[in-house]
């Protein structure tokens, strides 16, 4: 079996990540998981967070994502992310602005609660939480951001 | 018979006005080309988004309890038109093609009895539908500050059409906006995402793949998003065929402002000859009477 696999990110406007790698680590929305070649057909939806790719020498690369999902094959990933940024271009800026979606979304379903339904604030709440770890994780203030009007 | 003056101003003022629609017809091949990349780079998310989703929907499709926003709502009386249009003029029939084809829509759904309700992108569009129409308006969405098109743009239009759909305002959204074909040919088109459409040919079963959470999350999920990657691929298109359509256009003026010199000039230039011939006889005359 070949021990590289192709990995794809892309987000709606570009496409951010064309790479063999032998492993990639998925923030899954029911937890995490790695996927490795041979990996089981499954399509997986993610929460907020890190990507992690390791390379077929062993070097791996972070990837913040925020609302995908990815499709595994044994011998590819494709990872569909509405937002997609490499660890190293996150500044504090682009994070804030990445916050600010959550809290809309978050301020959204709050605001509608008996429209939308428990189910969706409760989506919500897990989402700026999601947001938030994704923050702390790479070291930025997850409270700069003020909320949208 | 204007005087010669009267002529080299008009041929002054023509020059002047070919250069301007040269130039624009410059920025849109520029932006075009930009226009064209945006829309490239965006087909590898869509084409993955409509294979997943063509999987998924046909699995879900006829189903009991399958999500709204595929089923539909049971209704097909209130009709949600999304007119897309540029933010500018001089391009062309670009948004007037568009209007036209929301215009014929919006009589044969009312036609037939149906409720029409607009919603406009782009500032030309409701401009022109607001004499007949102003009273459906339900939401512009203005795109005037934007430069480039983006993601975002289409995830608010789609949220603002998602909310009403959610608040029950209507059954059935279609987008309206031009396909672009080439820099001659832009085709208007109309395309109903709320309920998404099956594909007719999507193989029905793709039980390959495991689905996690179970595939009814996975579509209530992914329905927003497949509908707003819709949105987007068409904002797209419609800036590569505002650029492609204008492109011409200025074409077709910058060629019509030369070809209007060169015929301004020969008159000109036979004015000048006929005061000169008059002259001459004038003085031929004097010399004669003499």
């Amino acid at each position: 079996m070949a021990d590289t696999m192709q990995f794809d990110l892309v987000s709606p406007e570009r496409s951010l990540a064309s790479v063999p790698v032998r492993e990639v680590r998925l923030p899954g929305n029911d937890g995490d998981l790695t996927a490795m070649p041979g990996h089981a057909p499954a399509i997986v939806t993610l929460r907020p967070g890190m990507v992690v790719l390791v390379g077929a020498d062993g070097t791996t690369r972070e990837f913040a994502v925020t609302g995908g999902f990815a499709e595994i094959n044994a011998d590819s990933i494709s990872l569909l992310a509405e937002r997609g940024h490499p660890r190293e271009e996150i500044t504090q800026e682009v994070f804030n602005d990445m916050m600010k979606d959550a809290q809309r979304v978050h301020r959204n379903a709050t605001e509608r609660r008996e429209h939308v339904g428990e189910e969706v604030v409760t989506a919500a709440v897990k989402l700026m939480g999601d947001m938030q770890a994704l923050g702390t994780h790479i070291g930025l203030d997850p409270n700069q951001s003020t909320v949208p009007d | 018979m204007p005087s010669l003056k009267d002529l080299k101003n008009r041929i002054g003022s023509v020059k002047n006005t070919r250069k301007i629609t040269k130039a624009m017809q410059m920025v849109a091949a520029a932006k075009l080309r930009r226009a064209q990349e945006a829309a490239e780079a965006a087909r590898p998310y869509a084409d993955r988004m409509a294979a997943v989703m063509a999987g998924l929907t046909a699995n879900a499709a006829g189903q009991s309890g399958a999500p709204r926003l595929l089923a539909g709502t049971g209704a097909d009386q209130r009709h949600l038109l999304v007119v897309m249009t540029a933010e500018r003029g001089l391009a062309g029939g670009f948004n007037s093609s568009i209007v036209k084809l929301a215009r014929q829509h919006a009589e044969r759904l009312r036609g037939q009895g149906k409720d029409v309700a607009i919603l406009t992108v782009g500032k030309k569009g409701r401009e022109q539908l607001k004499r007949d129409y102003g009273s459906l308006f339900v939401h512009h969405v203005d795109l005037s500050e934007v430069k480039r098109v983006g993601y975002d743009n289409a995830r608010a239009i789609t949220d603002e059409v998602l909310a009403r759909f959610d608040a029950g305002d209507f059954d059935v959204a279609t987008i309206f906006y031009n396909r672009f074909e080439s820099v001659i040919s832009q085709i208007p088109t109309a395309k109903q995402v709320i309920p998404a459409e099956v594909p007719e040919d999507a193989a029905p079963v793709n039980s390959l793949y495991e689905y996690e959470p179970g595939e009814e999350e996975l579509l209530a999920d992914l329905l927003p998003r497949s509908v707003a990657t819709q949105v987007f691929a068409a904002l797209l298109e419609n800036a590569a065929s505002e650029q492609g359509a204008r492109m011409s256009a200025m074409d077709n003026a910058t060629r019509n402002a030369g070809d209007m010199i060169d015929r301004l000039t020969t008159e000109y230039n036979r004015s000048r000859q006929a005061a000169i011939t008059k002259e001459l006889i004038e003085i031929i005359s004097g010399a004669e009477a003499l």
